[in-house]
């Protein structure tokens, strides 16, 4: 991590950078609020692929996080709007998502394998029936709005949310990604992320040499989930509404499918994979009724034939074109 | 009242039993985890509901034989197409890739069924209607709700009996003991797997079936179902024919008498059992470790 300034790996980082940062004036109001979406989500799939990738275990809950983030900034606004500021929201949705995925993985890390996929997946259902059927206390299926926050004292007074969104809000969110990403970076190379890789790896090994491997994979479960619901507190804004329908199986299921997309077994393939699955997914809507259809057949195709998905396939063709001889990282890719 | 809710409850526990019997044999003995598992329960309602529009008039018992059989043929057509050429290559691949495959089946069945039977819902009370109803300790009760009972109960010994008694569910559950020790055996592995989805399959085709005359059926009918299904084969333990059955029991009962006294406590208290059972039993009732 000390030389990470002088990587190759930086250098790219702050060239895309600074591509993102002059976004707004190269492409249209339209495409930067879904490029807005893109960044929200892959804050997201970053956390899935924490416990994904690095600790093994698949989640099929993210989206509780998500919404537990999400919810906390529109309750907030319901309940307390006096303090309803962007940084009380931001402050909000951290901490009660970390709060409702510690509750829940102190259940989930019991379990590795399908029971943990299951449970995951049956706990984001209770939340969601919670969030539906409380319908005086969050709206039930008719959700709640979000309104355009004040931002540190800042008012945007007279701005409609179009303005907002594609002006300061762009900027404000890619700060957010752009740390997130940083400290998920820190978080997987530092010796805890290894630790958890040692317990992915032979969790009885681990354990022999220290490793308190339940301990450690709910951590990670909770850092997961905090950066979901800080995934979902920054969503909300561009979504301007939010219902317990992020919080349904099916889209925590949308969520693995991106972060597969974009190939699980690069640190950044999760973000590739949630910009293109923003983009598919409204392609596929806008094209056709029977937009679903479209989602899974490129779904199982994906499974099919690019397990290593956009990114993995890059690396294996760049790898292929190499010079012989060199080491062949690409096979660990394909059969990860 | 309380008999009328108990029965309601059995009634409900014997759709849970036929769905997640289908879910358990095939977690068990392919070790997949079936996502799609509702939308093949929502492919037997869709031809379900279809044939008894066709065969309106008819005697109940015909059309409801006609019903399920034809929901039990197509699903298991649809199973065998599904495990044939998209499940197979699946097998020695990591979870993840099992559960998205499952995932995009289920994206491709729902809007199939979409496309197919169109958006509307589709309904099919006539056997329902045509069974009329049954004097029990003074209040009235339908009879339909009865036969379903019944024939849950028939598939659940059938499937026992098939487990335990016959040599194709000797080598099922040897395939579930050990997959490596199974095939080293000569256990023909490609042939009992194929087996295994198609009887799971259609087995949430006979659910989706017996269920339309009751609740019309409509698109994404199948999710709700395989929640519950889940909650089942979690409390239940993973592959377990008792699990199914005492869980479907639990939940059918639990869902029946929170729904009549306090409706909006049904799911959050079916979780609340489901997460105390898994902390004092980890592995659910009857699941192996």
């Amino acid at each position: 991590m000390k030389n990470f300034l002088f990587t190759p790996r930086a250098a790219v980082y702050a060239g895309i950078f600074i591509v993102l940062l002059l976004l707004p004036k190269m492409i249209n109001a339209y495409h930067l609020s879904l490029v807005e979406t893109g960044l929200s989500l892959a804050i997201m799939a970053l956390g899935l692929n924490l416990l994904l990738r690095y600790t093994g275990v698949l989640s099929f809950g993210i989206g509780a996080y998500f919404a537990a983030g999400a919810y906390a900034v529109g309750m907030l606004n319901m309940y307390w709007p006096e303090y309803y500021t962007f940084e009380t929201a931001i402050l909000a949705s951290i901490l009660v998502s970390a709060a409702v995925s510690a509750l829940f993985g102190f259940v989930c890390v019991r379990h590795t394998r399908i029971f943990f996929s299951i449970l995951t997946l049956a706990l984001s259902m209770l939340l969601f029936a919670v969030l539906e059927k409380a319908y005086h206390i969050t709206g039930g299926s008719d959700g709640i709005r979000i309104p355009i926050p004040t931002f540190f004292g800042h008012e945007f007074e007279g701005m409609r949310r179009f303005q907002f969104l594609t002006g300061p809000y762009y900027y404000i969110l890619l700060g957010i990604f752009s740390a997130s990403t940083l400290i998920m970076l820190a978080i997987v190379n530092s010796p805890f992320g290894k630790a958890l890789q040692a317990t992915r790896d032979n969790e009885l090994r681990a354990e022999m040499i220290g490793v308190r491997v339940r301990r450690f994979r709910w951590y990670a479960f909770v850092i997961a989930g905090t950066f979901s619901g800080l995934s979902g507190g920054v969503w909300c804004f561009v979504s301007g509404h939010i219902t317990p329908e992020i919080c349904n199986w099916v889209f925590s299921g949308e969520v693995v499918y991106m972060v597969l997309l974009g190939g699980f077994m690069i640190f950044e393939g999760p973000i590739v994979g949630a910009m293109l699955f923003t983009y598919l997914r409204l392609y596929a809507v806008a094209a056709t009724e029977y937009w679903m259809l479209i989602i899974g057949a490129t779904l199982v195709i994906l499974v099919l034939l690019l397990p290593g998905g956009v990114t993995g396939g890059l690396y294996d063709l760049i790898e292929r074109f190499k010079p012989k001889g060199r080491a062949k990282a690409g096979a660990e890719v394909k059969h990860a | 009242m309380g008999l009328i809710y108990a029965l309601n409850g059995l009634y409900f526990a014997a759709f849970l039993f036929l769905t997640s019997l289908g879910l358990s044999i095939i977690l068990g003995v392919m070790g997949i985890l079936n996502l799609a598992h509702g939308s093949l329960y929502a492919v037997g309602g869709f031809i379900a509901a279809f044939v008894i529009g066709l065969s309106a008039g008819s005697a109940a018992p015909l059309m409801i034989l006609a019903a399920g059989g034809c929901a039990m043929l197509a699903t298991a057509a649809v199973g065998f197409a599904m495990e044939t050429t998209l499940l197979k290559p699946m097998y020695r691949r990591p979870l993840e890739y099992q559960l998205l495959m499952t995932f995009g089946i289920l994206m491709l069945l729902e809007d199939g069924i979409k496309l197919i039977f169109g958006g509307e819902s589709r309904y099919a009370s006539a056997p329902f209607d045509a069974m009329g109803s049954v004097q029990i300790m003074g209040s009235t009760y339908p009879l339909y709700f009865l036969f379903v009972m019944l024939v849950a109960v028939a598939a659940g010994l059938f499937i026992w009996w098939l487990m335990v008694k016959t040599r194709l569910g000797i080598m099922l559950r040897a395939i579930e003991m050990d997959r490596d020790m199974a095939q080293a055996m000569g256990i023909p592995m490609r042939a009992l797997t194929i087996v295994a989805f198609v009887l799971g399959a259609s087995f949430a085709g006979l659910a989706g079936a017996l269920v339309v005359p009751t609740t019309p059926a409509v698109l994404g009918m199948g999710m709700d179902v395989l929640i519950m299904a889940f909650i089942v084969v979690v409390i239940g333990g993973l592959g377990s024919l008792k699990g199914a059955f005492l869980g479907s029991l639990i939940v059918g009962l639990t869902r029946s008498f929170t729904v009549a006294y306090f409706a909006e406590l049904e799911m959050p208290l079916l979780f609340l059992i489901a997460v105390i059972i898994l902390i004092i039993k980890p592995e659910g009732l009857f699941g192996q470790k």
